[in-house]
């Protein structure tokens, strides 16, 4: 499990995590989902004691990260897959960590194995490496100690839609095990496919957590009608407010049936109506995300 | 994967976990040395510039340099340039190519992977120094002049150990401070020049050269058959090395446990 509580860090004037709690329990998969810049990075270097919060507390499993021995025996950690030295081979990173952690030669090739680098592959050197093989290589370093907690920072990044299948089996079955996983990411889909929980954070505070049904499930109404403007000027006049969304659809706060009331009465036609699923964290995200549209162009172009 | 079925509870049980060595993080450290083509060659590099200086002095030097103790000097002058560098890479590669991610997260306690990172400097300056000390006697042996084993006494071995070791000491130091490979190297190979010039040059320093300059003060443990350095020649080697070594060093272990990693 891991605990976040009331954490604070602060650079000059700019705060990127802003009294920020939050649990990841084992047996989920937990989705940190965010714009790029919302604090999620931060926040995580801080989980496994990188960057010194300025208050608040981070512990895993009920431990400080610093207090566990061997860290990377019960937390496996994969933050930024870029950050290995170009000129070591595959085979050699996943060494290193095993070599560290005690652990037998054979696990590194259980590894490679496992995230389906071949014998090729892993003798290369990692500046070689696209983006997808670094993740790949990344997960096996996070995986390799057998640890019962994950933390993951954009792990899907890279990946093509058959690799981030193949995680999300590999990440659900390591939460079906009892583990803990909490990975993170600035696309709402790619949460929706792995995640069961969610927790949602935007200029370094949490705006929204539940499960993926809670947050998705959203009352309201959406509804597209053959004169909108006359369904909005009555919907107005029964004190109910709609606003624009979609293509040619309006949504309420209200619910189908009094929506449909209201048209009936006024003799408006509908074409539909309906609860308005999903769109209450749709447009959440991408609210949050406005502000960044631009960063997230960016950080995309930069990554093809 | 392990097929452990045992459900994870909300708290981590470590107990059955026995924390990780200090002589296991040393011998992460020595591969991580030679692992990379940087490394590598840089060893390599060492033993052959070594193998092939003292060759050709042994062809080519007189008769009566041809001993013991200028063979050890050619020996011992390619890696008192190039071990330094490896001190260098083998801190700053945990900030240029952000192995620091992965090394201070296996092992979240920043003081024990330098004192391991130390370790393994002293490791490799103690196995480079050896190797000297090995070519010295082999090419003594085939191309030594008439008078081979003249101006050479053990308090030479002490003064060269001391030599090397402070030197690679230095670069491991400036490693530290800057956490960058390119600004350490060139700092580490330029500034001591600098200062040298700079005490030659201006009349009121020159003749406290030796308590300013720390190659000044180096100098006098790589001249051979002159016996033990004078107590006056120690204490300047003790105060320009706290100065030029020891300060660098405790700024850089300090930047080093607060910087944030990224």
């Amino acid at each position: 499990m891991i605990k976040f509580e009331g954490v604070t860090k602060t650079y000059g004037e700019f705060t990127a995590v802003d009294n920020v709690s939050f649990v990841a329990k084992p047996g989920r998969v937990t989705g940190f989902l965010g714009p790029n810049g919302a604090g999620k990075s931060t926040s995580m270097r801080i989980m496994v004691g990188l960057t010194p919060p300025d208050r608040g507390t981070s512990t895993i499993g009920g431990l400080k990260y610093a207090d566990i021995p061997n860290p990377g025996r019960h937390v496996g950690v994969l933050l930024d897959a870029s950050a290995q030295h170009a000129g070591r081979t595959g085979r050699e990173v996943l060494m290193l960590s095993a070599l560290t952690m005690g652990l037998p030669e054979a696990r590194v090739e259980e590894m490679l194995a496992l995230v389906g680098l071949s014998e090729s592959e892993a003798k290369r050197r990692v500046k070689n490496y696209s983006l997808g093989m670094r993740q790949r290589l990344g997960l096996a370093n996070a995986l390799i100690g057998d640890p019962s907690v994950l933390i993951l920072d954009e792990p899907a990044n890279g990946l093509d839609p058959a690799g981030i299948h193949w995680m999300r089996s590999l990440l659900r079955h390591f939460a079906e095990r009892g583990g803990t996983v909490l990975l993170s990411s600035h696309l709402l889909h790619e949460v929706e496919m792995i995640a069961d929980e969610m927790v949602l954070i935007g200029r370094g505070k949490i705006v929204a957590e539940g499960t993926k049904a809670e947050l998705l499930q959203t009352a309201g109404t959406f509804v597209k009608a053959e004169d909108l403007t006359k369904l909005h000027a009555a919907l107005e006049r029964a004190g109910i407010k709609a606003s624009p969304s979609g293509d040619g659809g309006m949504r309420t706060e209200s619910d189908p049936i009094d929506v449909g009331r209201i048209a009936a009465a006024e003799a408006i036609v509908l074409s539909e109506l309906r609860p308005a699923e999903g769109a209450g964290l749709e447009e959440l995200f991408l609210e949050l995300t406005g502000d960044h549209a631009r960063e997230n162009v960016d950080f995309e172009g930069a990554m093809a | 994967m392990s097929t452990t079925t045992v459900p994870y509870g909300d708290t981590l049980d470590v107990s059955k976990t026995p924390g990780i060595p200090l002589s296991r993080l040393v011998r992460v450290e020595l591969r991580k040395m030679i692992d990379t083509k940087a490394g590598m060659w840089l060893l390599v590099a060492i033993g052959a510039i070594t193998a092939i200086a003292s060759i050709i002095f042994g062809f080519v030097g007189h008769d009566q340099d041809r001993n013991f103790g200028d063979f050890l000097g050619f020996a011992g002058t390619p890696q008192g340039f190039l071990l330094p560098v490896l001190g260098i890479l083998l801190v700053t590669q945990e900030w240029g190519q952000r192995t620091g991610m992965v090394t201070f997260t296996l092992v979240p306690h920043r003081g024990r992977v330098l004192g391991a990172k130390v370790l393994a400097m002293s490791v490799l300056a103690a196995a480079a120094i050896v190797l000297s000390f090995v070519v010295a006697l082999v090419t003594t042996v085939i191309f030594g002049g008439s008078n081979r084993w003249s101006d050479f006494t053990p308090i030479d071995i002490l003064k060269i150990s001391v030599g090397q070791f402070t030197g690679t000491a230095q670069g491991f130091s400036f490693g530290l401070l800057l956490l960058a490979s390119a600004g350490a190297i060139v700092t580490y190979f330029v500034l001591p020049q600098v200062i040298t010039i700079l005490v030659n040059v201006i009349p009121s320093l020159t003749d406290k050269a030796g308590w300013l300059d720390f190659k000044t003060a180096q100098g006098n443990l790589f001249t051979f058959g002159e016996g033990n350095l004078s107590g006056k020649e120690w204490s300047q080697l003790l105060v320009t090395g706290a100065f030029w070594v020891l300060l660098p060093f405790v700024i850089g272990v300090w930047r080093v446990l607060r910087t944030e990693v990224k």
